[in-house]
């Protein structure tokens, strides 16, 4: 592994600046990376070397002139549920076959405006549903970090697994990510990485291939708390064409990461706290406090009574939304099409052949809790307990805490395929603790804290006020100061 | 709550996904299991709750009554499996 791989992306701006190495020299590192590792990871569904390597040119000449950007020359994955114009988008998903988008997202045109380089796709559940990157239609992306002393492939989590695993791996800088239930802080938490869920409307959704509309978020997954800052301050911004995009201004977020945590209130809840919690997790929480403590911030135990309900609420929210915006695939417009004898056949049929078994779950159930004589029960309810899980974080928030500390997953990171007996509900107790920042609309950080018995990365979670990322820098950093970083072995 | 066969088919022709026998039967476990799984929700009380119907306080965004894009017919079928002067075709829709 080349060491130019191993530079993050501050180090990367310094280097390219100073003119120790060239953009391309970078990207073709990158690209020879990705090819001696991606069929033991299968990190990428597509991998856009002549794309990358033009970039990088274009990069190069505007760094001869001194006009570089934000990111110019760093080489990025972009997660496959972002439209990219004119490239493989297909949310990892058989439905979407051959579709090749004739626009670009906003998120992804904001990177390319800073000058980034594409390196390509990267794989993820289908459709975003998913803790595992099992549900892929391009199969199971492999976890770079193993047991210690073990060999069976673990999974990176999900859905963003392959964003996770690729900037685990050092076969990209900086990866986009998404997430509606977990998606970016499981998978960072499994694979030693550095990912945050930003505020919902502070990243545009528009041309994100839509799961839950009102809880997806596009974030960054990257190697340190810095990283983040940098990625997510190219990736935000106010969008015309999102109406649920936010007006609010995107600050310097790198600026914050070294301001002291002083005085700063850390809410511990207590409902956070589960039934048969692992040991270790219960212990890197604890050294957790212990860290923020030693940097003169005030922990603060807190009570955040409906916490329990958020994920049952969750899995009828977005399964709802997801029935809704998966609709559109009917195999006229775009994407897969299976013949049939008229309409509703070739609907059917289409669908059946291009969803798979985890997308159909949830349609169905989703379709079921939105149809006549179960809309109140479940839909209507479900979204009472939303307005009553946001209470409890706004109430917390007014008494004076500036940011909650809790454990990102209730696990390290499992083998591929073992859960694959267990009932689906087994599944989706690995969003236990991240689905609360959704359904609230709140900012998730998950910054690497420590490792298991068996060597595996345990992450730890801090949620914030909205629109207070920087915040949640400040105090990653403390983490990331106190815990260090966290690079996988190679074995592949 | 709990569903059985004729109900997974029915919610299934609702989403429009063809399932077989065998499969409706795999799914009605499942999502037995998830339904079982969220029945908790109702024991809270939501008395005087309002639900949900905006995740952030915000007036809903309006654009100029005016035209600011169009003519890229193209584009917009690109991706379609079957399409003729800028018509995606389909099998017959009435009978």
């Amino acid at each position: 592994m080349s060491e130019l791989t191993a530079l993050s992306i501050a180090e990367i701006r310094e280097g390219l600046r100073g003119r120790e190495f060239s953009a391309l020299e970078l990207t073709n590192a990158y690209l020879k990376a990705i090819d001696a590792a991606n069929a033991a990871l299968n990190a990428y569904i597509v991998v856009t070397a002549e794309k990358a390597l033009a970039m990088a040119l274009a990069s190069d000449v505007r760094l001869g002139r001194g006009e570089a950007r934000a990111l110019e020359g760093v080489p990025l994955g972009i997660k496959d549920l972002f439209c990219t114009r004119g490239v493989h988008t297909q949310a990892g998903s058989h439905i979407l076959d051959g579709f090749k988008p004739t626009y670009e997202s906003t998120v992804t045109q904001n990177l390319w405006d800073d000058g980034a380089v594409m390196l390509g796709k990267l794989n993820m559940d289908e459709f975003a549903m998913g803790s595992s990157n099992e549900t892929s239609y391009y199969g199971p992306v492999v976890n770079p970090w193993r047991k210690r002393g073990g060999n069976a492939d673990l999974v990176p989590g999900g859905s963003s697994g392959g964003s996770a695993a690729a900037v685990s791996a050092m076969l990209c800088a900086g990866a986009t990510a998404t997430d509606t239930g977990g998606s970016i802080r499981q998978p960072a938490a499994f694979t030693g990485t550095v990912g945050i869920k930003p505020t919902y409307g502070r990243c545009s959704r528009w041309g994100i291939v839509a799961f839950a509309s009102s809880l997806d978020q596009a974030g960054p997954i990257a190697r340190t708390v810095r990283d983040a800052a940098i990625l997510l301050r190219s990736m935000a911004s106010a969008d015309p064409k999102d109406t649920t995009s936010a007006d609010v201004p995107v600050p310097d977020y790198e600026a914050s990461i070294r301001e002291s945590v002083k005085g700063m209130k850390i809410g511990v809840p207590k409902e956070y706290r589960m039934d048969g919690m692992p040991a270790e997790i219960e212990a890197v929480w604890q050294k957790g406090i212990e860290w923020f403590r030693a940097a003169g911030a005030e922990i603060v135990d807190i009570s955040l009574k409906h916490t329990k309900y958020a994920l049952p609420a969750y899995y009828i929210v977005a399964p709802a939304e997801a029935s809704s915006n998966l609709a559109r695939y009917d195999g006229v417009r775009y994407g897969l099409r299976v013949e049939g004898d008229d309409i509703t056949d070739m609907y059917e049929k289409t669908r059946a052949a291009g969803f798979g078994r985890e997308v159909k779950r949830r349609v169905l159930i989703g379709t079921y809790v939105l149809s006549a004589g179960y809309y109140d029960a479940y839909y209507t309810r479900a979204q009472k307990v939303r307005t009553l899980i946001k209470r409890d974080f706004e109430e917390v928030f007014a008494a004076g805490v500036d940011a909650i500390l809790a454990p990102a997953t209730p696990t390290a990171a499992f083998g591929i395929a073992s859960m694959s007996m267990a009932s689906p509900v087994e599944m989706y107790l690995n969003d236990v603790f991240c689905v609360t920042a959704n359904m609230a609309g709140l900012p998730g950080i998950a910054v690497p804290a420590g490792v298991d018995s068996s060597g595996l990365p345990l992450g730890l979670q801090l949620i914030g006020r909205p629109f207070d990322e920087a915040t949640l820098f400040r105090a990653g950093q403390i983490i990331e100061d106190a815990a260090g970083r966290f690079t996988p072995q190679r074995w592949w | 709550m709990s569903v059985d066969r004729e109900t997974v088919k029915r919610v299934a022709h609702l989403a429009r996904i063809r399932v077989s026998e065998e499969e409706a039967e795999a799914l009605r476990g499942e999502l037995n299991a998830i339904l079982g799984f969220v029945e908790q929700l109702n024991e809270v009380d939501v008395t005087g709750v309002e639900p949900m119907t905006s995740v952030l306080p915000m007036p809903m965004k309006k654009r100029e009554d005016r035209v600011t894009e169009g003519g890229k017919a193209d584009d917009i079928v690109a991706n379609a499996p079957l399409t003729e002067d800028h018509y995606f075709l389909v099998p017959k829709v009435v009978e």
